[in-house]
């Protein structure tokens, strides 16, 4: 097999990579935010639930965690999750993604300094607006590298999706490489990645850039 | 008229083992600067949080413009007034913080514009305008666009004030507003809230500046241990202190 019919068939796999890709992100974010304000809600039930979830998700691997969802369900209850693999791996990556992205959050969250809140309240913000004006915004600068670390990494773990044959550019490389007892869709798939990470390193690192203007 | 009435103020910490304020009563009245000495942990600070609602106290009553921010409950403890009479009390003061907590993320000019929009309804060209009078005020008009982080403590104190002033305030509180600075710094801070009680800007200052608190002072407060030992004329207090704790203190300063 030519080296570009392998290359255009990965290319064509790439579709899969990206979404798993962007619908994590897409559920994580905003999921990884109410994990994080759960885990320092002031009720002790609440946090330290959250807290242990958070815990597992974190202690077991993420490819567990996608077996798990996309086949625990047919073995408990005989029933699947869907017949469209996408869904349930994007469950399982959203859900892990989101434990970790909880943490960053609230890593960044407690970074700021209590006087910003009092502040806010002195000038008389409202909870809300003391949140989403004066403080998420300083969390996103203090956090930026760590998410762009995290981002990094979902762009090689979406390979993890080939174990449960959801077919991604990782998936149909392996498949390659076995077909036609080749080396060569290994790199190809290393090359892509590296090519996928580079871009996501670009614009994380213009966003990060765009909030330089202060401290 | 009485701004600001605090009446048998109460608070511990600790599970009750810190009393830091025992049994404090004082009030303001309009036009009124009232400097608080004492040396530290003598609760003057905490004082000040509980007047401006960050602290809330174990007991007393505490009365902005006859208006009740808590009264004392039937078991003794206060008992505070609901959010929207506390949010209607909130906007009543000021508070002027020792680590000056200007938003970073936020021009000097945004950090004065933005709480008059999102919280007093403000236009954003009434906003702006108030707030390049007051810069301008504070000799800051040219560092508008300028980031907190771009300017001196000085200037970030400055910014502050002007901040604080931008809600229309009747009574502006000042928590040790010159600690964090320079010794060359803070006389640029104490300059601007001078020509303040020269407008007769209603005002409490918990200072540690005992030259600063004479001048500009109508009453001073002298606090240790949680109580009030003396309060009167500046001139009083510094000139002819009448208890022998106010007299070392302010020997200790070298202030008489």
């Amino acid at each position: 097999m030519k080296l570009t019919t392998m290359i255009n068939l990965m290319l064509e796999g790439m579709g899969g990579t990206c979404a798993i890709f962007f619908l994590t992100l897409l559920f994580s974010l905003p999921l990884g935010m109410i994990v994080a304000l759960l885990r320092m809600s002031k009720n002790k039930v609440v946090s330290n639930v959250t807290r242990a979830i958070i815990s597992v998700l974190r202690g077991t691997p993420l490819m567990l965690q996608l077996i798990a969802v996309t086949y625990g369900p047919y073995y408990l209850f005989q029933f699947s999750v869907s017949k469209n693999k996408l869904i349930p791996v994007v469950i399982a990556f959203a859900i892990n993604y989101a434990a970790y992205f909880a943490e960053i959050y609230r890593s960044g969250i407690e970074s700021i300094p209590v006087g910003q809140y009092e502040a806010s309240e002195i000038l008389g913000y409202s909870k809300a607006q003391t949140f989403f004006r004066i403080i998420l915004p300083q969390v996103i600068k203090r956090i930026m590298p760590s998410m762009t670390n995290e981002v990094v990494t979902l762009v090689k773990d979406t390979s993890l999706a080939f174990t449960v044959s959801y077919v991604e550019m990782f998936t149909i490389g392996k498949n390659l490489a076995n077909s036609q007892t080749s080396f060569v869709p290994f790199i190809v798939a290393g090359v892509f990645y590296f090519l996928f990470n580079a871009i996501v390193d670009f614009v994380m690192g213009k966003v990060e850039k765009s909030m330089n203007y202060y401290q | 008229m009485k701004i600001l009435e605090l009446n048998h103020v109460q608070k511990s910490f600790n599970n009750d083992t810190l009393h830091v304020l025992k049994d404090i009563s004082m009030s303001v009245s309009e036009g009124e600067v009232v400097s608080i000495i004492g040396p530290s942990g003598s609760g003057k600070s905490t004082l000040l949080r509980c007047a401006t609602l960050l602290t809330e106290m174990d007991s007393g009553e505490l009365i902005y413009s006859g208006e009740y921010a808590a009264k004392i409950g039937p078991n003794g403890k206060s008992v505070y007034s609901d959010k929207a009479e506390l949010k209607k009390i909130r906007s009543i003061f000021g508070l002027v913080f020792q680590n000056f907590n200007l938003f970073p993320h936020y021009s000097v000019l945004k950090n004065l514009t933005d709480p008059q929009i999102s919280v007093l309804g403000r236009g954003k060209e009434q906003a702006h305008e108030k707030a390049m009078e007051l810069l301008r005020k504070m000799n800051l008009g040219e560092k508008a666009d300028a980031y907190p982080c771009q300017l001196s403590g000085g200037q970030q104190q400055r910014v502050a004030i002007a901040r604080a002033l931008a809600m229309d305030p009747q009574i502006l509180f000042f928590d040790e507003p010159t600690s964090a600075l320079d010794p060359e710094l803070t006389g640029e801070v104490l300059k601007v809230i001078k020509k303040l009680a020269e407008e007769h800007m209603t005002m409490v200052i918990v200072t540690h500046e005992m030259a600063f608190a004479r001048a500009v002072s109508d009453r001073v407060i002298f606090m240790d241990g949680g109580v009030i030992v003396e309060q009167g004329d500046p001139e009083d207090v510094f000139g002819a202190p009448k208890t022998e704790r106010t007299k070392q203190f302010l020997k200790n300063y070298g202030q008489s």
